[in-house]
């Protein structure tokens, strides 16, 4: 039975580009390589913190949408906090409610840029 | 001069305010989910320090609350709202 998540982590603003690039497709495959199933993907950039985390004052945000068994989340976790460039994550199960709330801003999305 | 009139005279009409009833903005606007992720949005029910607002002040419903306050506390651990600060606004 799969179920709906959103994940949001942030990474640290010392790395560059590539290594951006690098860590956010190990989460992705590491998802698609358990089973997950992605939605929905959206990289919100480099954006300051409310307050520093690890004496950081920025970091880049991204955002994964992806369908998945339970158990994959605790794998991702331990994933997470065995990873340095990760300062701080956040795994969200979605109801119906969030899904099609979801689902509606992106639609919203795309009508504004077409 | 006992027999004077006890009733209290205003020169002016004394003015009652009205009150204004409150609302749930979430039923009345039929939002059925908060989103975490929209730190400006979730602004309106903090105070200047970043403390979440009672219901008696901002009217929200009881089950509305409760999602309020889990979504600012997913925030503040995402860094998107602080956890203390002063002039949030």
């Amino acid at each position: 039975m799969l179920k709906h998540y959103e994940t949001v982590f942030i990474a640290t603003p010392v790395l560059s580009e590539v290594q951006i690039k690098e860590a956010v497709k190990k989460f992705r495959d590491f998802i698609t390589d358990n089973q997950g199933e992605i939605v929905y993907e959206e990289d919100w950039g480099l954006r300051k913190l409310a307050y520093p985390i690890q004496k950081k004052t920025t970091g880049f945000y991204h955002l994964i949408e992806f369908k998945a068994d339970p158990t994959l989340i605790a794998k991702l976790e331990i994933q997470y906090r065995r990873d340095e460039r990760i300062i701080r994550f956040l795994t969200f199960a979605m109801d119906k409610h969030s899904v099609a709330y979801a689902e509606k801003k992106r639609a919203n999305k795309a009508e504004t840029k077409n | 001069m006992s027999s004077q009139n006890n009733e209290i005279r205003y020169l002016n009409p004394p003015t009652v305010e009205v009150k204004k009833k409150k609302y749930c903005r979430f039923k009345k606007a039929g939002i059925k989910y908060v989103d975490y992720k929209d730190a400006e949005f979730l602004k309106r029910f903090l105070n200047e320090q970043g403390k979440i607002l009672p219901r008696r002040l901002t009217g929200t419903s009881l089950k509305f609350q409760k999602k309020v306050s889990q979504a600012v506390k997913r925030a503040r651990h995402l860094a998107l709202l602080p956890y203390v600060t002063d002039l949030l606004k």
